[in-house]
């Protein structure tokens, strides 16, 4: 493995690594005690059902999740990270809710590979879908626990008991009461569960479904929230600056630290590849990085920004078929015309606040590295393979991330920082600075999609023929009523530099699902165009989809859709996109000054339905998060590069939305609470950029086929009009 | 080398330091002020905002030589004892955060645009914090938390 592809190794060798046997836990843990029981994590899954093939499942044993201190506080334990989607108030209310305690009573833990269950990671809008079942299932499993030791102690059956707020009492004698706490100090319990017992149901819920404050608001607002570049291990901490190519792909020829060495203080390491300065004060390592004089090698792949479309046609590898159903050819003779368009994608950084960080402290040989990451775990066993340690000599903790948006997934700074401090004996500190930020994003790719559909004579969709380079399958497949089409997909969203892209691409919120949206609406707007017939209304009569027309009917009502055909100058469109099992439909109202081709986007409306809504506030915030984190790939960023050297450095460049960007908002959630819950934190950005694309139809009859869309774009698709 | 004295969240202090070093970093690593954080290094994304002499700066393009004599003012220093300053208190009762990082700069940026302008509009305070970048996109409830926060404020300076 070459260094250069660290952050790509998402490691993922599952639950070998889970940090703690039985023993080890209880002494973790020893202020209070633990309920052990076992749950068959296949079971908790059931409700989801969406455990993905070949990924290893959580630990079977429930203590791992919860713990019950002799105070009565529950403290929740969790693999998850808390990045601003907010599941450090939702999983507690999921635990809560399912154990019958006070919501005030839970304490949570996340993202510490000594006390909390293993994980994979933070991504895919995961953490209430598939991970929330798991965890309702061990609470309701501990409830049930406590409820047989409480018959025991009240001498009464299970069935004649009631329990609130942690405190058991017979239904019969209200007298006889006794709280989980009473009946866990001073033991330990080792209990198996005949029977699995029910999840509550929507009926019943008192806290699912509720906003409580955040608890993440008060740290947040006082600055007193901690994030790893705030972490200061016993000892103090050296910061360090590591020399990177200018290019990827470049390799080191010859490097001289003379200069930097001279200044006072300053500490200079190299390893291998690795060259670094270290110094107490930031600014001073920066100094010193910049007298480290290095020539390098450089072996940059003759591609840019504009040539990596034709790039991609030449060296693309045979795509796979993801999805079809009759013949391309047969919808090819029912149509009248056959409609081919490409649609282009740009390269997208992920560019969080927060740059990737770490700081990492050795003691008595066990490696700590308090990280932003996204992924834990992944980032443990990182560490173990670089440094050659047993799982029992690194530690990972999680504090606060400054946003991830699926780039912290790759945490090549933890790696970084342990290994520094192995080296130095010193607690060390590895913070970006923004050029490194930049650099070492794993960008969501650039992508080009063609497109050939058509309708027949009674103007519904017959063919569709899409082929995807490099978006993925995510989102690709369509969803309308088409008997003749076929889906290809060549190209994935994830991968390091190789043939195809001259620097890493990754997870960047919902992986490709917004380049495919992008095409996928684009085209079925052409399509209703042709067909003389209003956007929503073609939508409509190629759907059967209920989720799928229920939205799009609810989108219309909010926004207050009148029907007609684009273009109609009123700047109005319509997208929609299936995520993470979530449906949305978005509309939007844009204004474009042709003279300068700026795009204000005035109105979005969303119609969301994401089954069981755990926390409708949260839903809500990431709804607005989504559309407004959505508007950069789809009018201003785009990251400019020159074979292996990334040009955009900082946000003077790369531009990112802005409050002078916002438009309004407005969502609304669909009442499916009987559903499973489905993804809240990506899907709503899906179709951003194709619903101001048809806006922008509408408004100026000219299409963009390409994002981000510029003002230079504009005017240019405004010349060609 | 030289001493710098200045006023820093109400307090007289004294350091012996290089006064070109970024305040940003003096703050962090120095005086142990992790609430201001580092986001770009070039004062283009405003993490950094402090308030010095009740006007916004970025910390990391302001030399601590320069703040010699002057009120400097950090998210830590906003609160008065446990009471939240309106800023924070609309902040957090709107849930105008995500990650949270932004945050303590988004707020220092919005005292000094509203003890300029204690009844600014909503354009005006569009515009005063159009520097600042959020990546989660949470600016609709910045927006609404300001705008609920100012007629507490007052104008007011802590």
């Amino acid at each position: 493995m070459r260094p250069e592809d660290l952050d790509n190794e998402l490691v993922v060798d599952g639950p070998t690594t889970f940090p703690v046997d039985r023993r080890d836990f209880v002494k973790l843990t020893a202020s209070g005690l633990l309920i052990f029981f076992t749950v068959d994590p296949a079971s908790a899954l059931q409700e989801g059902e969406r455990q993905p093939a070949g990924r290893p499942g959580y630990p079977a044993d429930v203590n791992a999740y919860l713990h019950i201190g002799p105070d009565g506080r529950v403290t929740c334990f969790a693999g998850k990270i808390e990045m601003g989607q907010g599941p450090m108030t939702a999983l507690p209310q999921l635990l809560a809710e399912e154990l019958d305690v006070a919501l005030g009573s839970v304490d949570i833990v996340l993202g510490d590979t000594d006390l909390c269950p293993w994980d994979m990671g933070t991504f895919g809008s995961l953490t209430i879908r598939q991970f929330g079942p798991v965890l309702r299932q061990a609470a309701a499993e501990a409830r049930a626990v406590l409820l047989q030791l409480a018959a025991e102690r009240l001498g009464v059956h299970v069935e004649a008991l009631a329990v609130k707020a942690g405190v058991v009492t017979a239904t019969a004698d209200p007298k006889k009461t006794v709280t989980y706490a009473q009946l866990t100090e001073g033991r330990r319990i080792e209990r198996k569960l005949e029977g699995k017992p029910v999840l509550k149901t929507p009926k019943t819920f008192t806290v699912i479904g509720s906003s409580p404050l955040r608890r993440d608001a008060i740290e947040k607002v006082t600055g007193r929230a901690k994030y790893a570049g705030d972490i200061v291990p016993p000892g103090g901490v050296l910061h360090a600056r590591i020399l990177r190519p200018p290019a990827h792909g470049a390799t080191l020829a010859q490097v001289d630290t003379s200069a930097a060495e001279k200044i006072a203080g300053v500490k200079v390491v190299r390893d291998g590849d690795m060259v670094a300065v270290l110094h107490e004060h930031r600014d001073v390592a920066d100094k010193a990085l910049g007298l480290v004089r290095a020539e390098w090698t450089r072996h940059d792949p003759p591609v840019d920004d504009k040539t990596i479309y034709d790039h991609f046609l030449k060296t693309a590898p045979a795509g796979n078929a993801v999805a079809g159903a009759g013949s391309v050819e047969a919808g090819e003779k029912l149509v009248a015309e056959v409609i081919d368009r490409t649609y282009y994608d740009s390269y997208v950084a992920h560019a969080p606040i927060e740059p990737h960080t770490a700081v990492a402290a050795v003691e008595n040989g066990k490696v700590t590295i308090w990280a932003g990451t996204q992924t834990p775990f992944p980032v443990k066993n990182q560490v173990m393979q670089a440094l050659k340690l047993p799982a029992d000599k690194v530690r990972v903790i999680t504090p606060f991330v400054g946003g991830g948006f699926g780039g912290k997934s790759a945490t090549r700074q933890g790696v970084e920082a342990a290994r520094l401090a192995m080296l130095t004996g010193k607690p060390v500190r590895v913070v970006f600075s923004r050029e490194e930020e930049f650099f070492y994003d794993t960008f969501r790719p650039a992508a080009l999609i063609r497109i050939r559909a058509g309708i027949d004579a009674s103007k519904a969709m017959a063919l569709w023929d899409y082929k995807v380079y490099c978006a993925g399958e995510r989102g690709a497949a369509q969803f309308y009523n088409v008997a003749n089409h076929r889906t290809v997909v060549t190209g994935g969203w994830s991968g390091s530099s190789g043939d195809l892209h001259p620097f890493a691409i990754g997870p960047w919120r919902a992986p490709g699902a917004s380049s495919n949206a992008f095409a996928r609406e684009s085209h079925v707007d052409v399509l209703a165009a042709k067909a003389g017939v209003d956007p929503v209304d073609f939508r409509l009569r190629n759907l059967t989809d209920a989720r799928m027309t229920r939205v799009l009917n609810t989108a219309a009502r909010k926004f207050g859709w009148s029907p007609k055909a684009a273009p109609s100058s009123r700047g109005v469109g319509v997208a929609c996109g299936i995520d993470a099992d979530t449906y949305v439909a978005l509309m939007a109202e844009v204004a474009v000054d042709k003279a300068s081709g700026h795009v204000q986007v005035k109105r979005v409306v969303c119609a969301q339905d994401m089954g069981l809504v755990v926390n409708p506030e949260g839903a809500l915030q990431q709804i607005e998060g989504s559309i407004t984190m959505g508007l950069g790939y789809t009018l201003t960023e785009e990251m400019h590069f020159k074979g292996g050297e990334v040009l955009d450095r900082n946000f003077d460049t790369y531009e990112l939305p802005r409050f002078s960007s916002l438009p309004r908002i407005e969502a609304v959630l669909i009442d499916a609470q009987d559903a499973p819950a489905h993804g809240g934190g990506e899907p709503a950005i899906v179709p951003v950029g194709a619903v101001v694309a048809n806006a922008i139809f509408d408004a100026i009859g000219a299409r963009l086929e390409r994002m981000p869309m510029t003002p230079a774009r504009i005017k240019e698709a405004l010349a060609k009009k | 080398m030289r001493l710098v004295s200045f006023t820093l969240n109400g307090k007289p202090t004294r350091l012996t330091v290089d006064e070109d070093r970024p305040l940003l970093w003096v703050l962090r690593d120095d005086l142990g002020l992790t609430g201001t954080k580092f986001g770009c290094g070039e004062a283009v994304c405003g993490a950094c905002t402090v308030v010095v002499n009740n006007e916004a700066v970025r910390s990391c393009a302001t030399r601590i030589g320069d703040v010699e004599g002057r009120r400097v003012l950090t998210i830590e220093g906003l609160a008065t004892g446990d009471t939240l300053h309106p800023l924070q208190q609309a902040f957090a009762r709107h849930l105008a955060f995500q990650c949270g990082y932004c945050t303590p700069g988004l707020i220092m940026g919005a005292y000094a645009a509203l003890l300029k302008n204690p009844k600014a509009t909503r354009a005006e305070i569009v515009k005063d914090l159009d520097a600042h970048l959020c990546r989660c996109g949470t600016h609709v409830r910045v927006l609404q938390a300001i705008e609920e926060a100012a007629p507490a404020m007052k104008g007011v300076a802590r």
